[in-house]
């Protein structure tokens, strides 16, 4: 396929200015550089894992692929439009919408329905199209019976689908979802990953999940892992967990099961390299 | 128990219990439990399971509307109780207790606790540099620095030494850990058992997630709905992952692996918890399984 990609991003380098402190989030360190000359082609209708610890720039990346941060040198392009383009950025944040850490903090009305129009509203968008796409946003992420309710009623996973609903009901073509688990309860954490795939699969939306938790990458097509701000390992998930060593040297978490795993393989039992979940590592135990 | 440090006895909670209000909500219903000094417990359940309104009976930020709670000795629901004598050996860090750092250095936010107990400055200056070092931050590196310089998981070690210096008897940590890395979680979690090893503090923990605690703690208490519905040691609660599921819990992923692997036949017992004992048993029993399947 010679299609050119989805996001381009070509030999982007960007260090924080001296004064941008983010509150109550991680400060990037200024004068050091975030990212380093990083490429990176994202296909259409991928789902795109973006692996890293705390302050390996998997963040600054995110955010320069909806235009929240432009690069000091190189290219973002997104659907062929470039990012520096002031002009452009507007349409850019509407086919590439973003998910963050905390939901409270882009969940903005009263009742769930009024918070995912309000992005419509100020759009000036006619009342019967809001009223269609706040209805197919509020399916999508399963809360059409919560739309009436305030949102501090919901639960935090709720509020994470409400954030992700206001994003969708925007038609963006990408959901870039940026550490959107960390917060939540493990089980809302499933809930949601299991959101973001069925979002990609029956949506075709791209999606990209960017995550310090191997676990989360487990079923993406590619997985790309970040370190000093450069994409130091990139493949499909079962390339990347073949070398659990080095996923330690990167100061990333190896879940249990996934340990156990290849232990018993180094001993000589025949469990595929390609099983990366619970219930797979299980069946090819018991196989 | 031989000697618990914490005590509740039928205690419930009814918030905005004064009023005929129809806001009133059964937040605690009946909870009987006591707590081991000088262990480490955990608290766990969803949100709004009544985890934080527990703990907060603990150091008499809130009152039982009904029922006895008694923290070493000193009974919160009784009128002429000394709040303060009961918060100076109850510490609380809150969740993203980096939010309440707020002095000019490290020295000066850890020694804010100390100074207010009007301990000598030579007693605040002690308390401050052993607190610093127990949470691995030494004092010469440390001290002049700005707590707001530091990585998220080192501001939370601030003010785990912040608390830490008031000499607490108890430290209740509700959700410590919640957006720190696995580093800064690890990090964390090390710096806590020292904490309860070496100084003999008892430690509470509140949190959603079990797989965290699983190492660390020496008794669970499952909340759900307000009531006390299952006690005991991470490995007998985990090896009950179907019923915790009921509770939107879920236990560590590899429990959660022996569990289907039981339920596939394999005779793996209730009580395997780490991986190194999984990996025994499932090396051993390989020939078998392999062998026995059709």
């Amino acid at each position: 396929m010679n299609s050119s990609p989805f996001i381009d991003i070509q030999h982007v380098s960007y260090t924080y200015p001296s004064q941008a402190r983010g509150k109550g989030e991680v400060q990037p360190i200024a004068g050091t550089a975030a990212l380093r000359d990083v490429s990176l082609q994202i296909r259409q209708g991928e789902y795109l894992v973006v692996l890293g610890h705390n302050g390996s720039g998997k963040s600054t990346l995110a955010r320069h692929c909806n235009a929240l941060l432009i690069p000091d040198s190189g290219h973002v392009l997104v659907n062929g439009l470039d990012t520096s383009d002031k002009s452009k950025q507007r349409s850019i944040r509407d086919t590439v919408g973003m998910i963050f850490q905390n939901p409270d903090n882009q969940i903005i009305a009263t009742v769930v329905e009024d918070d995912i129009a309000w992005a419509l509203t100020v759009r000036g968008l006619p009342a019967s199209l809001i009223a269609e796409r706040v209805a197919y946003a509020l399916e999508a992420v399963g809360i059409t019976d919560l739309r009436e309710l305030p949102p501090h009623r919901l639960s935090g996973g709720q509020r994470q689908r409400l954030a992700i609903a206001g994003v969708l009901a925007l038609r963006p073509q990408c959901i870039i979802a940026d550490e959107c688990t960390s917060q939540l309860d493990p089980l809302s954490r499933r809930e949601i990953v299991a959101l973001l795939h069925q979002l990609n699969q029956e949506h075709g939306l791209t999606i990209i999940h960017v995550t310090h938790l191997l676990e989360e990458a487990a079923l993406a097509q590619r997985v790309v892992v970040m370190e000093l701000g450069q994409i130091v390992m990139e493949g499909p998930p079962a390339t990347i967990f073949a070398d659990l060593e080095r996923l330690r040297q990167l100061k990333l978490a190896i879940p249990e099961p996934i340990e156990l795993a290849a232990r018993l393989r180094d001993v000589g039992l025949s469990i595929s390299r390609e099983a990366l979940t619970v219930e797979a590592i299980a069946q090819e135990i018991v196989r | 128990m031989t000697d618990p440090i914490i005590i509740t006895k039928n205690l419930s909670h009814i918030y905005r219990s004064g009023q005929a209000d129809p806001l009133q909500k059964a937040a605690l219903v009946d909870i009987n439990l006591e707590i081991a000094r000088g262990s480490c417990v955990a608290i766990i359940g969803i949100t709004g399971s009544g985890k934080s309104t527990l703990v907060q009976h603990f150091n008499g930020l809130l009152r039982p509307t009904t029922g006895t709670v008694i923290v070493d000795g000193i009974d919160v629901n009784a009128q002429d109780i000394d709040l303060a004598a009961l918060r100076q050996r109850v510490a609380m860090l809150f969740q993203f207790p980096e939010a309440q750092l707020f002095a000019p250095t490290v020295f000066a936010d850890v020694a804010f606790g100390p100074r207010r107990m009007k301990l000598d400055q030579r007693e605040v200056r002690s308390r401050v540099i052993s607190a610093l070092e127990t949470v691995g931050l030494s004092h010469r590196d440390y001290a002049r620095r700005s707590p707001f310089d530091l990585s998220g998981g080192q501001m939370r070690r601030v003010a785990l030494a912040g608390v830490l210096a008031m000499s607490p008897k108890i430290l209740v940590l509700d959700e410590p850990t919640v957006g720190l890395d696995g580093d800064g979680r690890a990090e964390f979690y090390y710096y806590l058992r020292g904490v309860q090893q070496e100084q003999g503090v008892t430690i509470v923990l509140v949190t959603h997630d079990m797989a965290e605690v699983a190492s660390l703690a020496d008794w669970l208490f499952v909340l759900h709905d307000g009531r006390l519905v299952m006690q005991g040691t991470p490995r007998s609660i985990f090896a009950t992952s179907n019923q915790l599921l009921k509770w939107r819990l879920v236990a560590p992923p590899l429990s959660e692996l022996l569990a289907l692997l039981r339920q596939q036949g394999l005779a793996i017992p209730a009580e395997v918890l780490t991986l190194e004992e999984a990996f025994a048993i499932l090396q051993d029993k390989s020939g078998v399984v392999r062998g026995g399947s059709p």
